[in-house]
């Protein structure tokens, strides 16, 4: 029962992570269909904006920079993102492929960039001290730093959801989303929509990056640990759906931490590649697909 | 699941090198000079490590103490009256590209010997090219053993100077009586932990749990859960690369640390601490057979000379300090031979020694080993790793550890 309640906890905190760092490419890719590679890269540079925060504002003040890490490494993101997008990306639309060679490409630039202003090595970030430790609930640990990148989670989901269903920009975006070209007749500048939906992915990406140094390492290939995954999530969830995505990051998190218990981890993980390889024999298009109203399928 | 994307990459690389190198590799096996790397007033050397992906970590540091050893011979005058000049090849974390630059610097640069490689599978792919082409390479990392190349000098521990201590620690200081193994999924762990359980077999120690995780793993609260659950004496810890960092954070969120659960590691050293965090592996035990903090004069001027050339904030430690003097061992040893040919250069090896800053070491002629100390040491507050144990002198080198007879059958 305490193994059960322990891995269900890992279950929900893998499925966190790999959520966190799937949000964004609902944006880019679901959205948008454009395959961006660099998007790890982006992950990357919110990790290093918390390591620059804490090495600016010091040792004592950890909590304050992770704080402010948080918006910092959205804007960081985003910012990288509008660059690639303005000077790339909008010049290789309905190209998928020359766009994932590309930022596949970008992304290498990225990691040398990093690796040439903060070193090859690990950098070092430090937790907030209200996150050491954390909750014993019937026998299962529940660490603090898990139970924050949930929260996190779960925060993001509700305000991606509002922004999407309640605002006036959501609504163009998923307009331009649904039919491009009726969505330019009837006044959206398609272009800027493109523009502000990249923005958000890339930012979102910067997010999940402050999350990941509670966990793991803060590198300047810390991105390609987590890039498959997110895709990973997107194409089960199926394209642009954020219920999709949050349903196929339970459903990976859990397969994930159950079959690592009862065999190894890297059984896990070839046990998780073909339950998705199965999975989307039966059912290509996703866990959840969007009804489209035009002709161009 | 970062290697299918770092594999397509892989591919397109090989692809790409494969066309500049692959109309020579298949006859400089045969025409091998006698004298490789020397023209004129200088000779060439390669250096061969990850500068890219993910064991540039680990490697990129290495690289630089192999450039220091040879600046400093420079400024000595250089080997044989002549200055050695570096060709510097990234191996991309990847073993197929080790193998590729390998070959590369051995017939385009034609250099006199590869300083190179992290990974015991790095290594394995180089092998055969280096004994195909009777050229030497010098390896820095400690190692699972069980191997002696006649072209490859290993600079770093093999099993007996490193794991055995780590283990006679356990037992005979911390009265450790059930184990864990916890390792990445790959040769040096699997061959490690085969190796340490025939040992346990033999001195009474019980081996609870085994657990291998893929190399750059970022998730280890399961591998942790299990490690609660079977409530081992110690951990015996065998992760490398990035993964490290991943494992000492889980590991302290768990709520356990140094006190409540000792954890030994032989793969991390003061370079990865740095990443890895000091809070979350303060107290715990590693082992290796060079520190930082190691005492002596050659070792106060080596740390200065680092950090004079790299700066303040960065560390020394074993594997850097093996690259620094495998370096210095081969340039000895070709002043000794008066000659780059890598036949004199093993002949001349044979016995050398060297007063490396981690001590006296001395070159086994037979497997081309180097005998070391075998040093246990505890994480400080400071990141720094102070001695806490091992076996005060130098340990002759067995990789197929033939001196040992619970190893029959290895």
């Amino acid at each position: 029962m305490e193994a059960l309640l322990n891995e269900l906890f890992v279950g929900l905190s893998i499925a966190s992570i790999l959520l966190l760092v799937a949000l964004g490419l609902t944006f880019t890719f679901g959205q948008m269909n454009v395959i961006n590679m660099a998007h790890g890269e982006f992950i990357m540079a919110g990790a290093y904006t918390t390591y620059v925060l804490q090495t600016a504002l010091g040792t004592g003040l950890v909590t304050l920079s992770f704080g402010l890490a948080l918006p910092a490494a959205f804007v960081v993101a985003g910012t990288m993102g509008l660059i690639l997008e303005f000077t790339v990306i909008r010049r290789l639309y309905g190209r998928p492929l020359d766009t994932l060679l590309v930022t596949w490409g970008v992304g290498l630039m990225l990691q040398q960039l990093a690796r040439d202003l903060f070193g090859a090595q690990n950098v070092n970030v430090d937790a907030p001290s209200f996150l050491d430790g954390g909750l014993t609930v019937a026998g299962a640990a529940l660490s603090y730093p898990r139970l924050f990148i949930v929260g996190v989670v779960v925060l993001v989901v509700i305000a991606i959801a509002i922004y999407m269903q309640r605002t006036s920009a959501g609504r163009r975006m998923r307009a331009v989303m649904q039919n491009r070209p009726l969505a330019s007749v009837s006044g959206v500048r398609t272009t800027r929509v493109d523009r502000t939906t990249f923005f958000i992915g890339s930012g979102l990406a910067g997010l999940a990056g402050v999350g990941i140094t509670l966990l793991g390492p803060v590198g300047p290939t810390l991105g390609l640990a987590y890039i498959i995954d997110a895709f990973l999530v997107v194409i089960v969830g199926g394209l642009g759906q954020l219920r999709g995505a949050i349903l196929a990051a339970l459903a990976l998190g859990m397969a994930n931490s159950f079959i690592e218990y009862n065999t190894t981890a890297s059984i896990a993980k070839a046990g998780v590649f073909l339950l998705i390889v199965l999975f989307l024999q039966v059912r290509p298009q996703g866990l959840v697909v969007q009804q489209r109203r035009g002709l161009a399928s | 699941m970062t290697r299918w994307a770092v594999a397509g990459l892989a591919i397109l690389m090989v692809a790409m090198t494969g066309c500049g190198g692959s109309d020579d590799s298949d006859t400089s096996g045969s025409k091998a000079s006698a004298e490789p790397g020397i023209s004129g007033k200088t000779i060439k050397v390669g250096i061969l490590h990850s500068l890219s992906g993910t064991m540039a970590i680990s490697e990129v540091s290495v690289k630089d103490s192999e450039q220091l050893a040879i600046d400093e011979i420079n400024a000595k005058g250089g080997v044989l009256g002549k200055k050695l000049v570096p060709v510097v090849e990234d191996g991309m974390s990847d073993w197929p590209t080790f193998a590729e630059k390998a070959q590369k610097l051995i017939s385009t640069d034609k250099v006199a010997a590869v300083f190179g490689g992290w990974t015991s599978a790095s290594r394995k792919a180089m092998l055969p090219v280096f004994e195909r082409n009777k050229s030497l390479l010098y390896y820095p990392v400690q190692y699972e053993g069980l191997e002696a190349s006649p072209y490859i000098f290993y600079t770093g521990a093999t099993t007996n100077q490193q794991i055995i201590p780590g283990l006679e620690y356990l037992q005979d200081e911390l009265k450790v009586k059930t184990l864990f193994l916890v390792g990445s999924d790959y040769v040096f762990p699997r061959t490690a932990n085969k190796e340490i359980k025939a040992w346990a077999k033999a001195h009474g120690m019980k081996i609870v749990g085994e657990e291998y995780s893929p190399l750059g793993n970022t998730d280890y609260a399961t591998t942790v859960n299990k490690i609660k659950d079977a409530d081992p004496d110690a951990v015996f810890q065998t992760i490398n690369g990035d993964s490290n960092v991943a494992f000492w954070k889980q590991f302290t969120d768990a709520g356990l640390n140094a006190k409540k659960l000792p954890v030994i590691s032989v793969s991390t050293a003061e370079d990865e601490v740095r990443g890895v965090g000091i809070k979350n592996i303060v107290g715990q035990y590693v082992a290796w057979n060079y520190y930082q903090t190691t005492p002596g004069a050659k070792n106060a001027a080596f740390v200065k000379a680092y950090k004079a050339k790299y700066g303040a904030k960065r560390v020394t430690d074993d594997p850097i300090e093996a690259g620094y003097v495998g370096v210095h061992l081969w340039a000895k040893a070709v002043e000794k031979a008066g000659s780059t040919n890598p036949e004199k250069v093993k002949a001349a090896s044979k016995g050398l020694t060297f007063e490396a800053p981690e001590g006296l070491v001395t070159v086994n002629g037979e497997n081309q080993h180097i005998s070391k100390t075998a040093r246990i040491g505890q994480l400080q507050p400071d990141g720094l790793i102070k001695e806490v144990g091992g076996s005060k002198k130098p340990i002759e080198p067995d990789p197929f550890l033939k001196t040992y007879t619970w190893a029959k059958g290895l």
